[in-house]
């Protein structure tokens, strides 16, 4: 990012002839390459940032906010003193933890066991076959797994009967115990293998003149893996992991939308951002719904901030 | 090449078959449900598919593509990923273009105006009522119009077209070009790699989004094939019924007792990733590079 602002800056340098108006009327044709597209992004993005406002009002559907009361905070009370503020909260912090924690590495970890194959035709499958998932709609994944785990022919019931585990299938997707799992799980198997692109690249990057040396001193293959690689791609990983540290309420929408459909998994899979989709969309509250979604947003750009401020006294950061 | 000491092997073992364990894993879905699409649903009922099927069956096709509602929701998916992929690039990449002239007054402001988006939006609501207010629901340019301009991609083209040779413009303006012609005969016929990356991952983006379709249509004839998936597993999970089908394909379903929702849901889940299956053998290349292009430039 940090590029912008140095680009920007000798722009300002040559002195230009004429007033502002006129230089600008005579530069139309760039100038209409980027109005029409900045009015798009004012339109669709920066709207919506000060519909935000709503949150401190009590909206009215037919008046619009021109005419809706301002409430202050009522909105974010009336949040933290309904009863599902626990389980959604509970819900967001544990799933994102768990996200976080399995999620984060899997990749990294990917990237260095395909780092030491040899054999690049072997290395191109596994590639080929692990990013696919990652093009595939949350939709065509959710099916696949309603599909595995079916009590109708689902492979999983099948195999844990084969070996004895199980005596009956199995109704997986509607035992609440089974829900973080599953949605851990297959948040895995969908963006292991692309999320491994950057860091195999990170790891081509290495001077292979320091692993020459570390053989030459007798480094085991595997030394090498905690002494080298992953000291040499650290920046990298430090990186992504401040993006993540800023997702950390984002504990997933689409995947808990379609995997949790059955209703005992409430319980469990209540989320804030699907909160504020069953509450504002399908039960139109939508002034609670935006001070519930504007009560994330805080929280996320402070995460972020400390993430950053952490990075930066380590020597790595976003700004 | 230095001999592998004794712990080495063991890594290097177990490594193959974790990774041999991961591509199963991850394959096994895609060919489960296929096979699944090609049993007869009364034989898959009893159980026991896995790799192979046992009753095998084009029945379940058959329905699935005598039902005119889910033609039309193929149709609509392949409407919308054309006509947005081509025209989100177009607009886009002629943005960038604009934002890489030095002496475009207010291009630091507008790039302020930018960045800003990447971190704050004004989240699911306020959008929602925005769409609304626009009179864009139920209209087939909610897919196309609010997400036209990609912030993102055009600093992806921004940085590429900065990092062609300044000769180019220079010669095309004394031949006579013009700033837009520049940008159409030179320029763009010179950005084909960044072109096609940036065109695989909207066209991706168009075909699988199913959410925005969810809450912005009502009218079912507007619908896109994931969404129409999304209702069909819904009532799988919640009632088991068989799928919604319209009159034609239930004419056909009266014919064929065999097929059950699961084999029906699986057969139209083929069908929605096939275009997804088919151009990824293509297009490997381009992602990884896009990729690179997109997190490094960070």
């Amino acid at each position: 990012m940090s590029q912008i602002s140095v680009e920007s800056k000798p722009a300002a340098k040559p002195k230009k002839s004429g007033s502002l108006i006129t230089r600008f009327a005579r530069q139309w044709d760039i100038q209409l390459m980027v109005l029409p597209a900045l009015a798009m992004i004012f339109v669709f993005s920066y709207i919506p940032m000060y519909g935000v406002l709503m949150a401190f009002q009590d909206y009215n559907i037919f008046g619009g906010m021109a005419e809706s009361p301002w409430v202050g905070l009522k909105h974010f009370k009336m949040f933290f003193e309904s009863p599902e503020f626990y389980t959604v909260m509970r819900n967001t912090i544990v799933i994102s933890l768990l996200k976080f924690l399995i999620g984060f590495p899997a990749p990294i970890l990917l990237a260095l066991m395909l780092n030491e194959i040899r054999g690049m035709a072997f290395k191109r499958i596994v590639q080929t076959v692990s990013y696919l998932p990652h093009f595939l709609s949350w939709v065509i994944v959710a099916g696949f797994v309603m599909s595995m785990l079916s009590t109708d022919n689902g492979s999983l019931n099948i195999l844990m009967q084969k070996l004895s585990l199980i005596d009956e299938p199995l109704g997986f997707l509607s035992i609440p115990e089974y829900f973080w799992t599953i949605l851990v799980t297959t948040g895995v198997w969908k963006e292991i293998g692309f999320g491994s692109i950057v860091y195999l690249a990170a790891i081509a990057g290495v001077d292979p003149h320091m692993y020459e040396a570390a053989d030459m001193d007798g480094a085991s293959k595997f030394r090498q893996i905690f002494t080298i690689t992953l000291p040499s791609i650290m920046p990298v990983v430090v990186i992504f992991m401040i993006l993540a540290i800023g997702n950390l309420l984002t504990a997933g929408f689409e995947d808990i939308l379609l995997l949790g459909v059955n209703p005992v998994l409430r319980e469990v899979s209540d989320v804030i951002d699907t909160y504020v989709y069953r509450i504002g969309i399908q039960n139109t509250r939508f002034s609670y719904a935006t001070a519930v979604g504007l009560f994330k947003a805080v929280i996320s750009v402070g995460l972020l901030t400390i993430a950053n401020y952490i990075a930066r006294r380590s020597g790595n950061s976003l700004w | 090449m230095v001999r592998l000491g004794y712990g080495d092997k063991i890594m290097v073992v177990f490594i193959y078959i974790f990774l041999t364990l991961l591509a199963f894993t991850t394959f096994y879905p895609f060919w489960n449900s296929a096979v699944i699409s090609f049993n007869t649903g009364s034989d898959t009922a009893l159980g026991g598919i896995t790799f192979w099927p046992r009753e095998f069956t084009l029945e379940n096709y058959g329905v699935v593509l005598n039902d005119t509602r889910l033609l039309n929701g193929f149709y609509i998916s392949v409407l919308r990923t054309v006509i947005g992929t081509f025209l989100s690039i177009v607009t886009t990449s002629l943005f960038a273009y604009g934002m890489t002239k030095r002496e475009l007054i207010g291009r630091k402001y507008y790039m302020i105006m930018c960045i800003i988006t990447m971190y704050f939006s004004g989240g699911l609501i306020p959008s929602f009522l925005l769409i609304r207010g626009l009179g864009l629901m139920d209209s087939f340019w909610v897919f196309i119009i609010p997400g036209l301009i990609s912030v993102w991609n055009m600093i992806i083209f921004r940085t590429f077209f900065s990092g062609l040779p300044a000769g180019l413009e220079e010669s095309a303006k004394i031949d006579g070009c013009g700033n837009w012609g520049t940008f159409f005969r030179i320029i763009l016929p010179l950005s084909g790699p960044v072109i096609a990356t940036l065109s695989l991952f909207t066209a991706v983006g168009h075909w699988n989004d199913w959410f925005l379709p969810s809450i912005y249509i009502n009218n079912e004839n507007l619908l896109p094939i994931q969404t129409m998936l999304k209702q069909i597993l819904n009532t799988n999970i919640v009632s088991d019924q068989m799928a919604n089908l319209d009159s034609a394909a239930q004419g056909q379903l009266a014919k064929m007792q065999t097929v059950s929702s699961k084999s029906l849901s699986m057969a139209t889940m083929m069908i929605a990733t096939l275009p997804i299956i088919l151009v990824y053998p293509f297009v490997q290349k381009y992602f990884v590079k896009g990729v690179l292009v997109g997190s490094l430039k960070e």
